[in-house]
Order: structure tokens, then C-alpha cells, then sequence
């Protein structure tokens, strides 16, 4: 097998092998995140691989790093201890996630049977931060606009929350 | 090809894990004697020989080594073993695409001195500092210890933070230089500007004969483009680096160690070598964004290979450029490393509300500020 194929079997098992620790790890939520974390590197190392650089560098700076420290923050800030979590609450969601497993392996068996079409040729400069710069400022700017407005708003509304304990 | 990516690799890992980190750990030692008018590491030798206290770092690996290796009781062992790692791989290999010599040709060959060169450049940076921040939230925490556990919480938010300003106090260079790669912003600093040029090209006045007499040049470096760029990008990287007077994870008066007072031995070693790892790094990545990388200020590339070229020939001229390169470029991170060091023994550590107010009330702002400026300035000079 060529290089990328390897990598690409060896970051997929990483990626499931991880995401399967994070909803296992249902008492240690710390190690839980942790998991997300191998998740959200792992994903990053496929994104590399199908060339798309700049998805995989705000996959890790955005999801891995940003986020998931939050949710550690927030973790260890309430420190959340095995027992916080009593037994049997989620027997809903055990359900829910067996259902979903079978559906997703159904989905991938039929995938398998049949032969995938050859990738096209990547267009020039792909991946890259310019070709993405250029449509979010020109084609897309009104929508980035409205993004930061619905932000702006989102920060003002959590400075008037906190803003209420403090006083 | 591979042979010669491993080759600069096994280079890298040489002159800045192997030579650079131990050696500074007593650069830290002695400077801090001088300045505090003290003599300072001398004691360790070896058959009587001390080669200037030279040898304490190879003690401090001996004893670090031999120590017993503790974990505490009630600590997640998974988490505990893994964090000193994770903090340590990050800082290593961030050195990857920092650039410490141009492209030279020896016949049909071209040899560029760095490891790893994506389009991305400074964006992996980022990426990886972010994963480096594990390191030190899950050591706190696995520990099992409340002061580790403060530690690692003060760290998380100042780590998340700093990363915010850090980003943003950078962009003005990106702008500037129009690349992220680090090799191609080392390329476009090495060349010069004239000091009074800007009033030509803002004001659309002719400069007076007699001042065109004299060369007012100034090497076209970072720290001169984005002087309000270089201070912060040094403050906050600083900060990330969470050395005094950033200690506030650690913050040996109050929280004894911070996160890492629960680790002994190597372990502990690995988060000491990340700290000083993370200097040299820290060093090349303001030498290469903000002092011209491993140009020489005043005379260009092309003007040393072209000088050199009609007497020795062009092999002699690309290798003896090479050599003036990479002395310049490691002048540079030792000029960098030196004021790290300095700004470590002369300033007072800072309160932890101080650290935050600094990077959210005054650095967030002033970086918006500089981008916007430099937006505005871009924009009159090239229309």
C-alpha cells in the first residue's frame, strides 16, 4: 500500500478508537474530552491527507484546542467526579445509540459492495487560505457580516448574564 | 529527498533539544547570578574541572534520571504519565517550519534550509501552541492535588486567552508581508526601505537634495513595519510560554509549583526542557517574523553571491552565503534568548487579575487597533 493509504487506515482507527473512548468514558468526563480531542486530531490528519490544509489547521486550533479547553474549563472548574453521575439516566440515549450504530454499519456494508468512483483533479491552489479569503470577502461577505453581528450579539447577551451575579 | 528531510530534522533536534536547551538552563542560572551579583552555578566538575559550571546541566539530567518517580495516590495514572508528554512533543516540534538559512543552488540542486515549509506557515504554529495547553490543564488535574488543580485552571485561562491576542497581534505582519509562510516573510525582509520614503509616498511631497544625499536606509525587518506588532507578539507569546513574569499557573509563592507539584523525576524534566524548549522556539519565531530570519541587515543575498560569485565561483559563493546565513540567523535567536532571560530576572511577577485585564482591557484592543491602522496605511500607499 502507498504512504497516504496507510495513514489514512492509522488515522481512521485513531479517530473511531477515540470517539468510541469519549462516549465510553461516560464517569470521567475529563478523560472523555480528552478522547474528543484524539477524535478532532485524527479527523484533522485525514482532512491533510485530501489536501483540504487550511480545514485541518482550524480543526485542530478551532475544535481541538479552543473548544474542548472550554469544556475542560468548565469541567474542572464544577469538578466533575465519577459519582456526579448516577446509573441508568440515560437509558434513552443507550437505545437512541444502538440504533444509530446498526444504522450507520447498514449504510457502510452497502457502501462497501459497491465500487467508489476515482477522486477528479484538484483545482489549483486548493486548501489554501487565499482561495477561501477571497470568496468569504467578496461572494459571502454579507453572510461573515451577519455572522459577526450574531456574535456581537451572543457576547453582549452573556456580559448582561454575568454581568447580573457579579452585581 | 527523505534522506534529506530526516537529515534537517535529526539537525533541528540536535542543535535545539540536544545543545540549545540544556545549555540555557545555565544561561538562566549564570545571568540571573550576575545580575543579582552572585557567582552563580559553578560547583559541579568533573576531576576538578568546572569548564565555567558548563556541567550542571549534564548533573541536573544525572539526578533528574535517578530520582524516584512518584504519583501520587488518588491520580489518574493514564493522565499523569501522558501530560509531560504532551506538553513536551508540541514544543519540539514547532520548530519544524521555522526557516534558519535561504534557498541556495549548488549546481542543479536546491538546498533550503528548513524542515518542513507548508503555505500555511504560522497557522501550524498556532495550531500546535493550542494543543500544548493539554499538557499543562490535564497535568493539574490528574495530579489529584487542589493547588495543581488551580494551577491547571489559571493555565487553561490563560493559555486560551493569550492565544486570542496572540493571533490577532500578528496579523498586521501577514498583511504586511501578504504570506503566512515563514520562509517567504524571511525572503521579503531581506531587503531595505528608505527612512523618509513615506513622505514621497503618502503626501506626494519630493524629498529636499540635501537629505537625499545621505543613504537613510533602514533594513525592510518586521520590528520596523509593525513596531506595536513586535511588542505584543512577544508579550503574549511570552505569556504562552507561562515563564515569569507570566507564572501565574506555576506561581511558586502561592500555589507551591502549580500544575506541575505533583510530578518528580524525568517527568518532571520534561515539563523543565518544554519550558526551555519552548524559549528557543520562541526566539527563532521573532527572529524570523520581526528581525529578518537569517538575513544580514543592508546586504542582500543576491549582493554577497553576487560579490563572491566572479572570484570563487557559485558553489563557494551559495556555501559561504549559507554560512553568513545561519551565524546571522543564530545571532539573532541568541540576541532574543538573552532578552527573554532578562525580562524574566528584572520584571515582578503579575497579580492574576493583572495578566488578564493586560491581555483582554489593553492587548486585545490595541491589536484590532494595529490591524486597522495597518489596513488603512496598505491601503493609501498602494491605492
Amino acid at each position: 500500500m502507498e504512504t497516504p493509504t496507510v495513514l489514512f487506515y492509522v488515522f481512521a482507527a485513531g479517530a473511531v478508537a477515540s470517539a468510541l473512548g469519549m462516549v465510553l468514558n461516560l464517569r470521567n468526563t475529563v478523560a472523555g474530552a480528552m478522547n474528543l480531542v484524539a477524535t478532532m486530531v485524527c479527523l484533522a490528519g485525514i482532512y491533510l491527507l485530501l489536501e483540504a490544509y487550511l480545514v485541518a489547521v482550524i480543526q485542530i486550533m478551532v475544535y481541538g484546542g479552543a473548544i474542548v479547553v472550554l469544556f475542560l474549563f468548565v469541567v474542572m472548574l464544577l469538578n466533575l467526579r465519577g459519582d456526579t453521575f448516577p446509573p441508568g439516566r440515560l437509558r434513552l440515549a443507550k437505545v437512541a445509540a444502538v440504533l444509530l450504530v446498526l444504522a450507520v454499519v447498514g449504510r457502510g456494508l452497502a457502501l462497501l459492495t459497491r465500487a467508489l468512483p476515482e477522486p477528479g483533479p484538484v483545482p489549483e491552489g486548493f486548501g489554501g487560505y487565499a482561495l477561501l479569503g477571497v470568496a468569504l470577502y467578496t461572494d459571502y461577505v454579507l453572510l461573515v457580516e451577519m455572522a459577526s453581528l450574531l456574535l456581537l450579539a451572543a457576547i453582549v447577551g452573556a456580559l448582561v448574564l454575568a454581568k447580573r451575579r457579579i452585581d | 529527498m527523505p534522506v534529506e528531510v530526516i537529515l534537517k530534522t535529526a539537525f533541528i533536534l540536535l542543535v535545539v533539544v540536544g545543545a540549545f536547551a540544556p545549555v540555557i538552563t545555565w544561561v538562566e542560572r549564570k545571568q540571573s547570578a550576575v545580575m543579582q551579583d552572585r557567582i552563580g552555578a559553578n560547583r559541579a566538575d568533573v576531576a576538578g574541572i568546572t569548564v565555567l559550571g558548563l556541567l550542571h546541566p549534564l548533573a541536573d539530567v544525572i539526578k533528574l534520571l535517578t530520582k524516584e518517580d512518584v504519583i501520587p495516590r488518588g491520580a489518574n495514572r493514564v493522565l499523569h504519565t501522558l501530560a509531560p508528554v504532551i506538553a513536551a512533543v508540541p514544543a519540539i516540534i514547532a520548530y519544524a517550519i521555522i526557516p534558519y538559512g535561504s534557498t541556495y543552488t549548488f549546481g542543479d540542486h536546491e538546498l533550503s534550509l528548513v524542515a518542513a515549509d507548508p503555505d500555511w506557515g504560522l497557522l501550524y504554529i498556532f495550531a500546535i501552541g493550542s494543543i500544548a495547553t493539554y499538557g499543562t490543564v490535564i497535568a493539574g488535574w490528574a495530579s489529584n492535588n487542589n493547588w495543581a488543580h488551580l494551577g491547571s485552571l489559571r493555565a487553561s485561562a490563560q493559555m486560551i486567552s493569550y492565544e486570542v491576542t496572540l493571533g490577532l497581534s500578528v496579523t498586521g505582519c501577514f498583511m504586511v508581508f501578504e504570506t503566512l509562510k515563514l520562509t517567504d516573510m524571511a525572503t521579503a525582509q531581506d531587503t531595505t526601505f528608505r527612512i523618509f520614503g513615506f513622505v514621497e509616498l503618502l503626501f506626494g511631497l519630493s524629498l529636499p537634495a540635501w537629505l537625499e544625499r545621505f543613504p537613510f536606509t533602514v533594513p525592510a525587518w518586521g520590528i520596523f513595519l509593525q513596531p506595536l506588532g513586535f511588542l505584543m507578539f512577544l508579550t503574549c507569546i511570552m505569556a504562552e510560554n507561562k515563564r515569569p513574569p507570566f507564572d501565574i499557573p506555576e506561581a511558586e509563592s502561592e500555589l507551591i509549583a502549580g500544575y506541575f507539584l505533583e510530578y518528580s523525576g524525568m517527568r518532571f524534566g520534561l515539563f523543565f526542557m518544554s519550558e526551555f524548549i519552548e524559549v528557543v522556539v520562541i526566539a527563532g519565531l521573532v527572529a524570523t517574523i520581526f528581525l529578518g530570519g537569517w538575513s544580514v541587515p543592508w546586504v542582500s543575498q543576491a549582493a554577497i553571491v553576487g560579490t563572491v560569485e566572479p572570484v570563487y565561483g557559485a558553489g563557494f559563493a551559495n556555501g559561504l552565503c549559507l554560512l553568513i546565513h545561519f551565524l546571522t540567523f543564530l545571532a539573532k535567536v541568541v540576541v532574543m534568548i538573552w532578552l527573554q532571560m532578562l525580562l524574566r530576572w528584572s520584571l515582578p511577577r503579575f497579580r492574576y487579575d493583572q495578566v488578564m485585564d493586560l491581555c483582554w482591557k489593553i492587548m486585545l484592543p490595541l491589536s484590532i487597533a494595529n490591524i486597522f491602522a495597518t489596513g488603512l496605511v496598505m491601503l493609501w500607499i498602494r491605492g
